[in-house]
């Protein structure tokens, strides 16, 4: 893989300590205390995909660097008028971006991209593939409420195979040896999902899922991907929604993360998202001094 | 170049295999006006107006390939019946069967015989497979005897499974009457919809919607079950690629019905575990499956279960491939590494003999279609001869091949046995 440095794909090819390095960028980054470390540098917000929060987080964060930000979406754009990825791609380059933040809804996109351009391309979402960023700030948000990744168990409850963010905090937290449990039905959870990364595995259970549980993170479940399926909406709802008696489960200092957009009362109750253990706003905030690291990270400005 | 307005031409010193003859041995070989005019002991012959050395090599009956996207009519930027049947002859082929996914697709006597025109510019002999449904729509099936009597050697929807039970049945009771192959494309596109390789570990772990081997193995299952049942019915299954096809038509074979099936030499080649992540020159229909179904492959091409190496030659644009995996053409170039694939996987690899190999290329095809006087060097057959050094290490170079694509994984291999001389009608088309 030839990508340009800086550029930031995936997690399954980080290593650990590259992981931990952006993690401690993202500590000294504050949103409210701009940093002028990519003045004058134009950072491109490339969206095939409609994205609210994590568009928003890399231009709010983009910005506190001082840098320029220009978003092009997909529809109004050439892009609507069939130009290829990789032709947006050079023409982005020659009106001088230097950085190039990509969500796609292909798989791969960004590294297709990334092998044809020699600026950064950063994955905000590929499809079914990754989503680095979310992996990166939910590692960050972790951190900041438990002490380190050691011996820590974190299960993901909900739509694993269609979910870019289960695969890349699969792959994060696998390679600080963290205990993750997969839990869904067999549709939304394949037992193959245990092949991503070492120490992964699968349960149908929640129970089984959440005893001794230090994190649990909900994922959303979109009714028509239940559509055709085995299990409907209320069993889905029955066997696997996160309410305040099952949380007991999870041990008591444990904490409650969704990637967002959350739809109470399916996928977790009201109580949950609004509790004590909740840490869901906190991630939306996270995002931002993660995603300063990530774009300092790619132009260089690590220190 | 030498000989090209002469006559008759003298192989001579090579090492002749010709499987349908049973003739493993040195042997010179007269080609004359088109045919084979005499096989003797060395030295026996005398007399010819251009002679070629094989001194060294392994003299073969010319390589049959049953399956070619040559992308005529209508995708002549992918590649042409001149470009594909010139990389055809570089990769040792003699004959190729076209298949008909065209635009328009080949569903018609007219086009039939429009591709066996020579203005089209073959340098090998061409033989059109025709659409078994019009417009390939798997509804209605096309006139088989007038196609056939065009010159049409086989129908398919390839491409494209014919779906539909009773369509199938139909075409199979046809075909049989006729003594027409039916080629099956065996996917069931119920189950592969936006998937773009093989479901397993790597599609989940690459975020690709997987086609399961279930998909093509139930096609086969029950074409098998047809096959079975209708008297006199020709089925081939075409890039057949999982383990548990290969079950069933073990089991048809088994039941001495006319069952007939060919592999690539990707598929026993590559598995899932070797693509390169999101390069669509891995990417082709059926997928490069799990090591297991490569295994699979590789026993029944050595057990002789399989009838026939074909490469589905499937040459797209540069534009058509370079591009979001996803999104990109399926299919890969496959002419001109098909042979040296076999004997470095097959032969250097697992010791299959070269003599099963040359039948894969040769006598197996036959079988599979009616293609009357080739796959064989008997007196009297068409005079063509595919010349190969089966030792010869070469390292392939895509960027100079000559089709008009270049989507290949092979690009920078090495490998094991180069094609020296291909000829065809008596004519050399081709040396090393
Ligand atoms: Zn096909």
């Amino acid at each position: 893989m030839n990508a340009a440095r800086g550029s930031l794909l995936g997690i399954e090819h980080l290593e650990a300590a590259e992981i931990m390095k952006i993690l401690k960028l993202a500590r000294r980054m504050n949103p409210d205390r701009p940093r002028p470390l990519l003045k004058g540098r134009r950072v491109v917000l490339l969206f095939y995909e409609a994205s609210t929060r994590t568009r928003s987080s890399f231009e709010i964060a983009a910005k506190a660097l001082g840098a320029h930000t220009v978003l092009i979406q997909a529809s109004g754009s050439s892009i609507e008028k069939g130009e290829s990825l990789l032709d947006t791609g050079y023409t982005l380059r020659a009106v001088g971006a230097d950085a190039i933040v990509i969500r796609h809804p292909n798989a791969g996109a960004p590294q297709v991209m990334a092998q044809h351009l020699d600026v950064p391309v950063i994955n905000a979402g590929d499809g079914l593939h990754e989503h680095p960023s979310q992996a990166l700030l939910d590692a960050y948000t972790i951190l900041r409420n438990k002490k380190s990744f050691k011996g820590l168990q974190v299960c993901i409850v909900g739509d694993i195979f269609h979910s870019r963010v289960a695969r890349s905090a699969c792959h994060l937290l696998s390679k600080f040896g963290v205990k993750v449990i997969l839990c869904g039905p067999p549709e939304l959870v394949p037992d193959i999902a245990t092949t991503i990364a070492p120490g992964v595995r699968v349960t149908r259970h929640i129970e089984d899922a959440l005893r001794g549980t230090d994190v649990v993170m909900l994922l959303r479940v979109q009714k028509e991907r239940l559509a055709g399926m085995k299990i409907d909406l209320p069993e889905y709802i029955a066997r696997y929604q996160m309410t305040p008696a099952r949380l007991k489960t999870a041990k008591k200092d444990s904490i409650v993360m969704h990637p967002g957009p959350i739809i109470r009362g399916l996928e977790l109750t009201s109580e949950v998202a609004d509790g004590a253990q909740s840490r869901i706003l906190a991630e939306v905030q996270n995002g931002v001094p993660t995603r300063m690291a990530i774009l300092a990270r790619a132009m260089g400005r690590m220190r | 170049m030498k000989s090209h307005d002469k006559t008759s031409l003298l192989i001579h010193g090579g090492h002749v295999i010709d499987p349908a003859a049973r003739i493993d041995a040195p042997m010179d070989i007269l080609l004359k006006d088109g045919r084979v005019a005499e096989v003797a002991a060395p030295r026996k012959i005398k007399g010819a107006d251009s002679r070629f050395d094989a001194r060294g090599l392994i003299v073969a009956p010319g390589f049959i390939d049953l399956h070619v996207h040559l992308r005529e009519p209508g995708q002549q930027h992918k590649e042409t019946i001149a470009t594909g049947t010139a990389a055809a002859a570089t990769g040792g082929f003699t004959s190729v069967c076209t298949m008909p996914n065209t635009a328009p697709v080949v569903d018609s006597v007219e086009w039939v015989t429009w591709l066996r025109q020579s203005e089209r510019g073959a340098v090998v002999s061409v033989f059109p497979i025709a659409a078994a449904t019009r417009a390939s729509k798997g509804a209605v099936l096309t006139d088989f005897a007038a196609l056939q009597t065009a010159g049409a050697v086989a129908v398919t929807d390839d491409g494209k499974p014919i779906l539909d039970d009773r369509v199938m049945r139909e075409a199979l009771i046809l075909g049989g009457e006729l003594n027409f192959p039916v080629v099956q494309h065996a996917e069931d596109t119920r189950m592969t919809a936006d998937c773009s390789m093989h479901a397993g570990a790597r599609s989940f772990r690459l975020g690709l919607r997987g086609m399961t081997a279930a998909a093509e193995a139930s096609i086969v299952e029950r074409d098998v079950q047809l096959a079975m049942q209708i008297p006199n019915a020709r089925l081939h299954v075409a890039h057949v690629s999982t383990a548990d096809a290969l079950k069933a038509l073990r089991r048809g074979k088994r039941n001495k019905s006319r069952i007939t099936f060919e592999v690539t030499p990707h598929h026993f080649t590559l598995s899932d575990e070797d693509m390169r992540d999101y390069d669509s020159n891995y990417k082709m229909n059926p997928p490069l499956r799990s090591p297991a179904d490569r295994e699979a492959i590789l026993a029944a091409l050595a057990d002789g279960t399989v009838d026939a190496i074909a490469t589905d030659h499937a040459p797209h644009a540069h534009h058509e491939k370079e591009m979001e995996f996803e999104r990109a053409a399926f299919g890969i170039a496959g002419l001109e590494t098909a042979l040296a694939l076999a004997i470095t996987r097959l032969h250097v690899g697992k010791r299959v003999p070269m003599g099963r190999i040359v039948e894969l290329f040769t006598s197996g095809p036959v079988r599979c279609f009616d293609l009357r006087g080739r796959g064989s060097l008997v007196r009297g057959s068409f005079a063509d001869v595919t010349i190969f050094d089966p030792k010869r290490k070469w390292t392939f170079d895509a960027s100079k091949s000559l089709s008009k694509s270049k989507n290949t994984p092979f690009d920078g291999w090495q490998l094991t046995g180069k094609v020296m001389a291909t000829i065809v009608g008596g004519k050399i088309v081709y040396t090393a």
